[in-house]
């Protein structure tokens, strides 16, 4: 297991990745935040506070449950039961700059999910998509707009993205 | 998915979890999700159940199946085209999940003996009936938190009622008291050996309950005739405005539908303020659902 | 045909005679001509050294379906089936369609019988015409014709004066008529009416429906006094019909009964996955009857175990709980598994259980079979008593194989099975 991110790191680089997202949105642009869980919706959390504060305006922020439009539920492996969660977006995203948030971005299906998810749920004017960690090895041809961290590791390997709300600690960490 | 008897409480946990994902589909823009594209439900009737059969109907298009309507009235011929054969027939072409209702106890048991489709029991017979009995439950666990310590009173025709023996089931074993409260005429055999207790008197028994269930009293079901004349079971069981000054402020009064209006329910009751009777069936579509989706999980899992 | 036959060295079991020991059988011209040590040179020797040689056994309620079904069985496979069972003499019930009721009908049986050549066939007619329950069946004419008694079976007579005519009249001939105890007043059902039915919503026969028509017919025996009648219960299934029975037996009354094995071994939970094959009438009940009837046959109130072997197609018995026929086919393991209720639970020792199977019916149908008496028909069974099998439908003789005993392990094989003097069945020439 080797740290890529320690806790006062993360902190650091979601600071930069909000200050980003300011630069890049343009005046008057209605930003709202939508996390896939379960650790992207902490991380939207986080930076939409962050944002917030930034513009001195509240960003909204909500999370998306993507089980049912993954591309992998009818060959289910022996170490993942999906479990349907509740999507909790208490705003319409029609016509906002929806910036989406993960904790990895690595083959990109969970992205693809993500956004026909969101497309099920109205017409956003246009969606970003913000990572933590962008690690290599895409299967879609998605890119992340803001990333922490670009990741080299080989398959095989994990990267896992621990947060204080669920793991009681901030690191990323290859197991 | 045949019954409730069958199922652990951390399964019905699940499937009521799985429910509360499920129910914001029906509320956003596109009311659809791709969980079961690709798959076929066959709704397979032997029973007039137009409701029932809707739901289910809307729940697997919700989820992007594709959905195979077979309504057929039973025929008691024992040679001839059986029951089974038709259910191999439709399994022939490719069925995924079968949903089945059907008169006689048991037929979803023989079904899911016989082919390899997933069968999912939409009510057979008087034996259970657990989309039902799940919705029932998943709308009382929405409004009161939890089951553990609630009475509940279940009134009418038990002996009859499939919808009774998913709930007495299913609420039992999450905690609730169940009151079953009906004439002993129809009450089944050995009724003291189910986990409930029994009373003869609504009114002796309705300040104390949580939540009332009243079953339909379904005059096409009975033999014989176990009470006098429907005057005189409304006169005893029927849940009137009256009856309700008795009962609990925030009693949850509910029932599976179609409603006997004026015979086991009165309309000011059936439409007040304690009544979630369309509660239930919105929260059916979203319990179908999720019934749907875990059994072709289950499913893919197998595979 | 062997006109000399010799079963050396087994032990002879003959309770009518209260045989039991290790003897010698002759069969001379297909008839008993001695048991004993026997030193005679003959043509056909068979070694039972370590088997039972016993009188050929006898069934006394076997549904064979023909006429009208021949599809589910006939005489014919119903009776390679009974001499695979060991069984030399089975009683055919009436309810086949149309029912046995005329003398026709009884000898149309008989001829189908001695075509297929291969075990002993009676036939009880039904009471009433068209086991309708209402007008009495010609019991004259066909008792002239060789039935051995009449039944409506499947259906009891609910009418207590069509009965008591029944009995009456029937009583002219010296013949037993048989009820299948069932007052279908107390409602219609499917399973035993109890805890089980409830769980699974289907609709109870009640203990009541067969006591309280037992009971009835007991009265009306009583009535009638200790003439000619003779009664006889069949498949009583409930501690209720037993004490009915002992307290009839205790008065001297004439009254008989029968046990089927399946009440001996199955209770009503067996029903609580709807497996059809446990689908039977009289229903399967509670553990506490089957104590009961235990205890019923080792006081000797029981007269005769029977199989009630009741054949079904697959696709019969394929059809939900409620619809499906009632009954289990087991003619070809029945021996088997009154050894598994019986000896193995030490209820009966083998003469005991050898008596309901041999003399014990014989004697309530009035036949002259069931002893190993010089010059009675040389009908024997060889059996291995430790010998151990399991179950396989797929090797029935019978046309059907809706039996729950499949992949039972039992113990108790017919080896050998002797009709007239003949060798009808013989383990292993299959």
């Amino acid at each position: 297991m080797s740290v890529v991110l320690n806790s006062e790191e993360v902190q650091q680089v979601l600071s930069k990745m909000s200050e980003q997202i300011r630069v890049s949105a343009s005046e008057g642009e209605d930003i709202a935040f939508i996390g896939i869980r379960s650790r992207g919706e902490i991380l939207a959390e986080r930076l939409s506070e962050m944002l917030s504060e930034l513009l001195g305006i509240e960003v909204p922020c909500g999370t998306l449950d993507i089980t049912l439009y993954r591309d992998d539920l009818n060959s289910p492996s022996g170490d993942w039961q999906p479990v349907v969660r509740t999507t909790e977006i208490g705003f319409n995203i029609d016509e906002k700059l929806i910036i989406l948030v993960d904790d990895v971005l690595y083959t990109g299906r969970s992205t693809r999910a993500a956004l026909d998810a969101l497309i099920d749920l109205g017409r956003p004017k246009s969606i970003r998509l913000a990572v933590l960690v962008d690690r290599r090895g895409r299967e879609f041809p998605i890119q992340a707009d803001y990333f922490g961290v670009k990741s080299d590791v080989q398959p095989g390997k994990s990267v896992k993205v621990n947060l204080v709300e669920s793991d009681g600690k901030d690191e990323v960490v290859i197991e | 998915m045949l019954g409730l008897r069958d199922l652990d409480v951390s399964e019905i946990n699940h499937i009521l979890d799985t429910a509360e994902g499920f129910e914001q589909i029906s509320t956003r823009s596109v009311k659809k999700a791709p969980p079961l594209r690709g798959k076929v439900v066959a709704n397979l009737f032997f029973e007039d159940s137009t409701r029932t059969r809707n739901s289910f109907t809307l729940a697997a298009d919700r989820l992007s199946a594709d959905v195979i309507e077979f309504t057929q009235k039973m025929s008691s011929v024992s040679k001839g085209e059986t029951f089974l054969d038709t259910a191999r027939n439709l399994e022939a072409m490719g069925v995924d999940i079968v949903v089945v209702r059907h008169v006689a106890s048991g037929a979803s048991r023989l079904l899911s003996r016989s082919i390899s489709a997933c069968v999912v029991n939409a009510g057979g017979g008087f034996c259970e009936h657990p989309t039902q009995g799940l919705l029932d439950i998943y709308t009382i666990r929405k409004i009161k938190k939890s089951l553990e310590g609630l009475k509940i009173g279940i009134v009418g025709d038990i002996a009859h009622s499939r919808v009774a023996r998913s709930d007495i089931w299913g609420m039992s074993k999450l905690g609730a008291e169940v009151i079953l409260v009906g004439p002993p005429t129809l009450m089944p055999p050995k009724v003291d050996e189910l986990p409930v207790s029994v009373s003869y008197s609504l009114d002796d028994v309705l300040e104390e309950l949580d939540v009332i269930n009243m079953l339909r009293i379904q005059f096409e079901r009975m033999g014989g005739n176990p009470f006098p004349s429907v005057r005189e079971y409304s006169h005893f069981y029927g849940l009137t405005g009256e009856r309700m000054q008795k009962a609990k402020d925030d009693i949850l009064v509910m029932h599976p539908g179609p409603i006997n209006r004026g015979v086991e329910i009165e309309s000011e009751v059936a439409d007040g303020k304690n009544s979630v009777i369309l509660e239930q069936v919105k929260n059916g579509l979203a319990v179908r659902m999720a019934v749907l989706f875990l059994v072709n999980q289950a499913a893919a899992e197998k595979a | 045909m062997n006109s000399e036959l010799l079963i050396k060295n087994g032990r002879v079991i003959d309770p009518a005679n209260g045989i039991d020991g290790k003897l010698d059988v002759l069969i001379e011209d297909g008839l008993v001509s001695a048991v004993g040590r026997v030193q005679k040179e003959v043509e056909t020797v068979i070694d039972a050294e370590g088997k039972i040689v016993a009188p050929g056994l006898i069934d006394m309620h076997v549904h064979f379906r023909e006429p009208g079904d021949e599809e589910e069985e006939t005489i014919s496979t119903g009776s390679a089936a009974a001499v695979k069972g060991g069984f030399t003499s089975v009683v055919c019930m009436p309810n086949t369609r149309p029912p046995i009721e005329s003398e026709t009908d009884v000898e149309y049986v008989h001829r189908k019988a001695r075509q297929a050549r291969k075990t002993h066939v009676y036939t009880m007619g039904a009471i009433t015409k068209g086991r309708e329950g209402v007008e009495l069946a010609e019991m004259g004419f066909m008792s002239e014709a060789g039935a051995v008694g009449f039944t409506d079976d499947g259906r009891g007579v609910q009418n207590p004066d069509v009965m008591l005519r029944a009995l009456k009249y029937a009583s002219m001939f010296d013949v037993v008529v048989a009820q299948h105890c069932e007052d279908t007043g107390y409602g219609e059902g499917v399973m035993n009416s109890g805890y089980s039915s409830s769980i699974l919503g289907l609709g109870g026969i009640d203990y009541l429906a067969e006591e309280s028509m037992l009971w009835r017919d007991i009265q009306l025996v009583k009535k009638l006094g200790r003439g000619c009648v003779r009664y006889h219960a069949q498949h009583i299934s409930t501690a209720g019909s037993a004490a009915l029975i002992r307290k009839a037996k205790k008065e001297g009354l004439s009254v008989t009964c029968e046990v089927t094995g399946h009440h001996l071994l199955f209770t009503e939970e067996q029903c609580m996955d709807y497996d059809t094959n446990y689908k039977v009438n009289p229903p399967l009940r509670r553990q506490a009857d089957i104590e009961a009837l235990k205890a019923a046959i080792s006081e000797g109130l029981v007269d005769a175990l029977v199989s009630d072997h009741a054949p079904h197609l697959k696709s019969e018995k394929e059809l939900e709980f409620l619809t499906a026929p009632f009954g289990i086919a087991s003619l070809e393991c029945a021996f088997s598994l009154y050894v598994k209720a019986l000896i193995d639970e030490g209820v009966l020792d083998w003469s005991g259980l050898i008596r309901l199977l041999t003399c014990g019916p014989a004697g309530v149908i009035g036949v002259d079979k069931g002893t190993l008496s010089k010059g009675r028909q040389g009908d024997v069974t060889i059996i291995d008593p430790d010998a151990e099998y399991e179950i396989d439908v797929n090797t029935f003789r019978s046309k059907s194989r809706n039996c729950p005993y499949h992949g039972w392990k039992v113990k108790g094989r017919v080896e050998k099975t002797i009709v007239g003097g003949e060798v009808r069945y013989s383990r292993g020439d299959e």
